[in-house]
């Protein structure tokens, strides 16, 4: 399995492929539905320096504030992508964004996002909020966090060996595209259908 | 009655165990997926991540997954017990849970968009109540996540573009089509749980009932045994496999109720469970003595 350190150049992430292992390190955010519809009403300049050459990890964790203030995530994994479908390739572009981590995958304007910008989609495995959890050992920075709650809030945090897979790269590849297509042709077939 | 229990308490711990611990034949269904995938493919590697975060999760008293769902509860009663007492111990229940970080605050205001912060709202939990001859309360309970909801579908029959009629084959080219609908979004490997019949509410009710039954039992309808079955096999040929990343564990069981409709309407309802298929059982008798159940 590569490492891939955050942030991270665009050509390396246009050196990525379909199906590539990676374990990230370094500092990434997470941002989901309110986050994103929040990111394009305008240019956010207080959290655009946290978005540059990184990745957004759609993500709503259950998190536990320490007697010392601080704030720990205890459980993580990813939600569903392609609701931030009509946001993604824009937040991308605008905000100069390397990588989106989520699950589900996400459709056509995104993957033309990728390719215009740079970026890949890398898929963490949903549901498996402990393990991740784990590999996220420092939260460093909470944005928006009594407008949007804590699943929504967009928190800047540290990882280490992060486990994704790319599943959507930045030469047109995807592998829900692949998958869609091969289900339904034995759809048909099941239904006896030509296809 | 029921003086001498703390149900505020047992229910709260009702909550912990579903949010944590999943029932062991969804835990041996996944298991049977992961070893039927091949070894080195991102299907086997999805499989396995599940299961470490099974068993951390279980050890360290976390929650499987962080979208903790909507606490869906049916609980049954004996003659002369306050419903409403029940609801609210089970609500504070809910808002304790949360503060103990078994469950996220998952309840979020439709219209202001803020999160209600201690994991209640309108119709969250959601409870349903049945007044029994038994002497004690069966509280059971899942947690559904919003993930795998969202992929949920309700056909009615006849429905032209699947050339599904008003008959069990069309019930099963419907539910075929939900799970091809759903690739891997609802976090697949999935259980589908499905009604034929009813209105449009009481379907979608009835179908999340599907739930509470274990995942290896046989549906006491032959017919409809056999179906459960068919679309097990044949769901998992679809090779959308676990996360959508292909392979063959697609679904982990289907499993399929029925109630009367009106002759106007034939609903096929399909709720489709993610794989952190979280649900929990609890009978406390007229002393007040616990029995835990998966």
């Amino acid at each position: 399995m590569a490492e891939l350190k955050l942030p991270v150049s665009e050509k390396s992430v246009r050196d990525l492929e379909v199906g590539d292992f990676l374990e990230l390190s370094g500092r990434m955010i997470t941002g989901r539905d309110a986050a994103h519809k929040w990111l394009m009403e305008e240019y956010r300049e207080e959290v655009a320096p946290f978005l540059k050459d990184t990745v957004i990890y759609h993500c709503g964790p259950v998190v536990n504030q320490k007697d010392d203030g601080s704030w720990e995530f205890i459980a993580a994994g990813p939600t569903t992508s392609i609701r931030e479908e009509p946001y993604q390739a824009d937040v991308i572009a605008r905000y100069g964004l390397r990588g989106v981590i989520g699950k589900g995958g996400m459709a056509g304007r995104t993957l033309a996002g990728l390719g215009n910008s740079g970026a890949v989609y890398l898929h963490a495995i949903g549901g498996a909020a402990q393990v991740l959890a784990r590999a996220i050992p420092r939260v460093e920075k909470v944005f928006m966090l009594d407008e949007f709650g804590v699943p929504e809030a967009l928190w800047v945090i540290e990882v280490d060996r992060f486990p994704v897979v790319v599943t959507m790269d930045s030469h047109g590849g995807s592998l829900h595209d692949t998958i869609e297509n091969g289900s339904k042709t034995k759809f048909d077939e099941l239904l006896g259908r030509k296809g | 009655m029921f003086e001498q229990v703390d149900l505020k308490e047992t229910f709260t711990e009702l909550v912990r165990r579903a949010s944590t611990d999943l029932p062991g034949e969804v835990v041996d269904a996944i298991r049977a997926g992961r070893n039927v995938e091949e070894d080195g493919s991102l299907a086997q590697k999805a499989l396995d991540t599940i299961l470490t975060n099974i068993v951390m999760a279980d050890e360290s008293s976390a929650p499987l997954c962080q979208d903790t769902g909507t606490p869906v509860v049916w609980i049954k009663y004996p003659v002369g017990v306050s419903t409403r007492r029940l609801e609210a111990d089970f609500t504070e229940a809910v808002r304790r849970a949360t503060k103990l970080k078994y469950l996220r605050p998952n309840a979020v205001d439709t219209l202001t968009g803020r999160n209600t912060g201690n994991g209640t709202g309108r119709a969250i939990p959601s409870i349903h109540f049945e007044e029994w001859d038994g002497p004690g309360l069966e509280v059971k309970m899942i947690l559904k996540g919003g993930g795998s909801e969202n992929v949920g579908a309700q056909y009615k029959l006849p429905d032209t573009g699947l050339e599904a009629g008003r008959d069990l084959e069309g019930v099963r080219r419907v539910v075929l089509d939900a799970v091809v609908q759903a690739q891997g979004k609802g976090c697949a490997p999935g259980v589908l749980a499905i009604c034929i019949g009813g209105d449009r509410v009481s379907s979608f009710e009835h179908s999340k009932e599907q739930l509470l039954r274990s995942l290896g039992d046989t549906n006491p309808n032959p017919e409809l045994a056999e179906l459960e079955k068919r679309l097990m096999a044949e769901a998992n040929e679809l090779g959308i496999g676990p996360m959508g990343f292909g392979g063959k564990t697609t679904v982990l069981g289907v499993k399929i109720g029925v109630l009367d409709r009106l002759p106007a309407c034939y609903f096929v309802t399909v709720t489709y469970m993610c794989w952190a298929d979280r649900r929990a059982i609890v009978q406390i008798d007229e002393e007040g003595g616990l029995t835990w159940l998966s």
